[in-house]
């Protein structure tokens, strides 16, 4: 469904992406691994056309994404540290992002937002929200026009664990229905039971795309979080 | 693009200062009006209003309000828009705001008191020079990241557009003095759209005098009719430029 | 009192009986293209001194028409005489000719020769009116003329330069005329006067002739008033003259690098008062001009009202208004010998604590950059501009260019009401 080649960005002299390519299918859940400064936000955003590769490419769908946007109808985000016009209220913001991706056959999955009962603090102002009620919207609004591909950056963050539980139990349901989920995280404990692949990244470069059942082969370990620690140790 | 002008607009109607800006103007136009008896004389005073006052503005306002924006534009440009829809569509936003603030602070007024070529021509004058300098100041702010920088390139070339390019044209001319400089002096009135519209307003307030002053290249290039829709082409191209550099930029630009 | 007003009587008595005597006597001879008799020339041939031809309507094409004695000549229904552009159309050799009501058109044209639709040749006391002149070289030509009328004559030609063109009202070495009236269009100069004196120019409307609306050249003695002078090549010129009176005039809309509402050359003792100078160029240009009185003029909306020449000494300009001018005054000395004062001056900033209507301090009436622009004219492109703003506050507050006795120590707070009319 999306398959990176060879994609290089560099900010100045460093170099954020090296040569990363990548596949990621339907139905598949991967989980983006690495320590800070990886590049594993780069890399999204690249998926995302919001950072632009200086040389290979990205598809989605077999289509080039670049100079392509239509391909976005089709992925919610939900960004690491979700900033928004300070003067919107949750309402507002809820209503442009739904007028600006308005798309008649798509059912509205506002589940979240009653789950994470936004509902009730509609007028409030974005300004004034905590990072949490603020990570709250993001996620909502990254699953709110069902889309077939869910990339969440570091979704946890800053969530008590009742909504990490609530969230994780959404992206469990969502990869259910076929859906692929990309997940950033760095809290692998979080991510043991829903995660079908890993890909692990350092200094910008891919060390390995594996599916979770080969890495606990290779390594003998079951849980996610051993696993790749024994990586890194090797 | 219709939907996230009104989102900008609904964004910048929010914003006190464009309506303090708004009230800044009509309380000038007005006074200008009112304490001068003979609202010609109130046109000179504005003059200086629409050509220094209004591009500061526009471009300060515009770069500022860019960097601001910052969050708003990471967030529509991970939805499913073009980029270059969001950019216009937040030139679209800043242009027509600053532009209504300009049409009822200043141009109501003029054409109250002064309704007369002079005053139409300095009110379209107005509004083109804010379009212009939006425009300029998209691309500052696309070209620079850090947001003190953008405003410090962004007040400069203000700097530049009212003062020193007129400073160093002044001084050229007065050391080339011997030569014929008329055709000189058109194309250097064609590289700064504030001296454009300087001269497009003294063609409606001072003919008589530029009629005589400069010889019959002046009057071949500005006096006619297809002269003035040359500058206005020219001012146009001005406009369009930046906004068109300012687009590819932000195309490619990382967020 | 009493001896003069009868003696008056008597003189009108007499007068009326010649007249009485002359309309028994003369005979009035119709001339009409059907015959009997077609031809004006053999009608003024046949005609005796004091006769009255009467021209019906009709189209004349024939070669010059003579005038050689004292007739009263009247076209009915403007009949036309064509020159057929080959001839001068009437020669008047005789004094006391009337020539009225006549279209003329098509004159000859002459690199060389002055070929002039009415020429008035040594002659006294003719009147040339009510006359419609077309494609005419010269219109109403007068040369040597006395005492004569050329009065409600519309003159209109389609010059497109100098060299081709013509004058409309061309008079030299003549004296004593009247030319009240007229409207003159698309010659070269509208009115030209050379070496004529104690002539009145009034009520005329010259617009829109390729070099002077009125050349005026040592002609001395002379008045003209309540003309206007609109959108000509030049303006008007007035040189190598003294004692002229213009008064009640308009000029306007002349504009050019060397178009002047007046332009003033070698004059002395004349006056100039209560004339508009709106929309010019340059209002009033002097130079080598002498003890001239400039008063009670509106100067407005023009680019220089007045621009003074360092060749001109003891003129005074008072109680005018300057208003919606580019720039009130400009010089090319230094050394100003001219007197302003009493003017009302619209960029006047200065205050009136007595309130006795007359600013407190002095009216500089020319800007440093008015002296910039007449130095290098090029930079006028950059008039108004902040550059040149500050420039112009900076000589305000610290001066160093501007000529320090140009100014008017008595300014006006206020502007004069109903100067002109």
């Amino acid at each position: 469904m999306i398959i990176a080649t060879s994609v290089t960005k560099k900010f100045g002299k460093l170099t954020a992406l090296d040569n990363i390519s990548a596949t990621c299918n339907k139905g598949q859940t991967i989980s983006l691994i690495g320590p800070n400064g990886s590049g594993k936000t780069t890399f999204i955003k690249c998926l995302l056309g919001m950072v632009v590769p200086d040389s290979g490419f990205i598809t989605f769908n077999k289509q080039n994404i670049a100079h392509n946007w239509q391909y976005r109808s089709a992925i919610g985000y939900m960004p690491q540290i979700g900033r928004y016009p300070e003067n919107m209220t949750i309402a507002q913001v809820l209503d442009m992002m739904k007028d600006i991706r308005k798309q008649s056959a798509v059912q509205l999955d506002e589940e979240l937002i009653h789950l994470f009962k936004l509902d009730g603090m509609l007028h409030k102002r974005m300004g004034n929200l905590s990072g949490g009620t603020r990570q709250k919207v993001s996620a909502s609004l990254a699953f709110l026009f069902n889309p077939d591909v869910l990339i969440l950056d570091e979704p946890t963050a800053g969530l008590d664990p009742l909504s990490t539980e609530i969230l994780k139990e959404k992206i469990r349901k969502e990869k259910q229905a076929g859906k692929l989920v990309l997940i950033t995280s760095h809290i692998l404990s979080d991510l043991d039971d829903i995660v079908t692949e890993v890909i692990y990244m350092e200094e910008g470069r891919l060390r390995f795309h594996k599916s979770l059942n080969q890495l606990q082969e290779d390594t003998g370990e079951k849980k996610l979080s051993r696993a790749i620690a024994q990586v890194m140790g090797s | 693009m219709k939907k996230i002008i009104k989102y900008v607009l609904l964004d910048l109607l929010r914003n006190r200062i464009v309506i303090a800006y708004t009230l800044f103007l009509a309380v000038i136009s007005m006074s200008v009006f009112n304490l001068e008896d003979n609202p010609s004389k109130g046109i000179l005073s504005l003059l200086n209003l629409v050509l220094i006052i209004v591009p500061l503005v526009s471009i300060v306002f515009s770069t500022i309000y860019v960097y601001n924006a910052s969050e708003f534009i990471e967030l529509l440009v991970s939805q499913p828009l073009r980029r270059v829809n969001i950019w216009l569509s937040i030139f679209t936003g800043l242009a027509a705001s600053l532009c209504v603030a300009f049409l009822v602070g200043c141009g109501v007024p003029v054409l109250i008191y002064a309704p007369s070529d002079v005053g139409i021509m300095m009110t379209a004058m107005g509004l083109l020079i804010t379009i212009i300098f939006v425009a300029i100041a998209l691309l500052a702010s696309v070209l620079t990241r850090d947001k003190a920088k953008g405003i410090g390139v962004a007040i400069l070339l203000w700097f530049y557009f009212t003062l020193i390019f007129d400073g160093i044209v002044l001084f050229l001319l007065f050391q080339f003095m011997d030569y014929p400089m008329e055709k000189p002096m058109i194309v250097f009135s064609c590289l700064n759209p504030i001296d454009l519209a300087r001269i497009l307003i003294l063609l409606k307030l001072d003919i008589s005098a530029l009629m005589g002053a400069t010889s019959a290249i002046f009057r071949d290039f500005f006096g006619y009719q297809w002269g003035i829709v040359a500058t206005l082409l020219i001012m146009t191209t001005w406009a369009g430029m930046p906004l068109w550099w300012s687009v590819r930029k932000f195309n490619r630009k990382d967020l | 009192m009493k001896s003069l007003n009868s003696h008056m009587r008597k003189c009108s008595l007499v007068l009326s009986l010649i007249v009485l005597a002359m309309t028994t006597y003369a005979k009035t001879w119709i001339v009409r293209p059907a015959g009997p008799l077609q031809s004006l020339q053999e009608a003024i041939d046949n005609a005796m001194p004091g006769d009255t031809l009467l021209v019906e309507r009709g189209v004349y094409r024939q070669p010059t028409i003579i005038v050689n004695k004292p007739l009263y000549i009247k076209g009915i229904g403007y009949p036309v005489l064509d020159g057929q552009k080959k001839y001068e159309i009437m020669v008047i050799k005789s004094s006391r000719v009337v020539v009225e009501g006549f279209a003329i058109q098509h004159s000859g044209y002459s690199g060389y020769n002055d070929i002039a639709a009415i020429r008035i040749l040594n002659s006294r006391h003719v009147i040339i009116r009510n006359n419609k002149l077309d494609d005419t070289f010269f219109g109403i030509y007068s040369q040597h003329a006395v005492s004569c009328t050329i009065s409600n004559n519309t003159l209109h030609s389609n010059a497109v330069n100098e060299i081709t063109s013509a004058n409309g009202i061309h008079c030299w070495k003549s004296d004593s005329m009247q030319i009240l009236n007229n409207t003159i269009t698309g010659h070269r100069d509208g009115i030209y006067f050379e070496f004529v004196t104690n002539s009145l120019i009034k009520n005329n409307i010259s617009t829109g002739n390729v070099r002077y609306g009125l050349h005026f050249m040592f002609s001395n003695d002379d008045t003209y008033m309540a003309n206007q002078f609109k959108n000509n090549g030049a303006g008007v010129a007035v040189m190598f003259s003294k004692g002229v009176t213009m008064l009640q005039n308009l000029f306007s809309e002349n504009w050019g690098g060397a178009a002047y509402g007046i332009l003033l050359k070698e004059i002395s003792d004349s006056r100039i008062e209560r004339n508009r100078f709106v929309r010019n160029t340059t209002g009033i240009y002097m130079e080598g001009t002498n003890r001239i009185h400039i008063a009670q003029n509106l100067f407005d909306n023009n680019g220089w009202a007045l621009k003074v020449q360092a060749s001109c000494n003891d003129n005074t300009i008072t109680q005018n208004n300057f208003q919606g001018n580019s720039f009130d005054v400009a010089t090319n000395g230094t050394l100003v010998l001219n007197t302003f004062n009493n003017n009302y001056w619209d960029k006047y900033e200065g205050y009136d604590l007595n309130h006795d209507g007359v600013g407190d301090v002095p009216y500089r009436p020319v800007s440093l950059y008015a002296m910039i622009a007449e130095r290098n004219p090029v930079t006028m492109m950059l008039f108004r501009s902040f550059i040149t703003g500050l420039l112009d506050k900076a000589e305000k507050t610290i001066p160093g260019f501007i000529p320090e006795n140009l100014k008017d120590d008595q300014p006006r707070m206020k502007a004069f009401k109903n100067l002109s009319l």
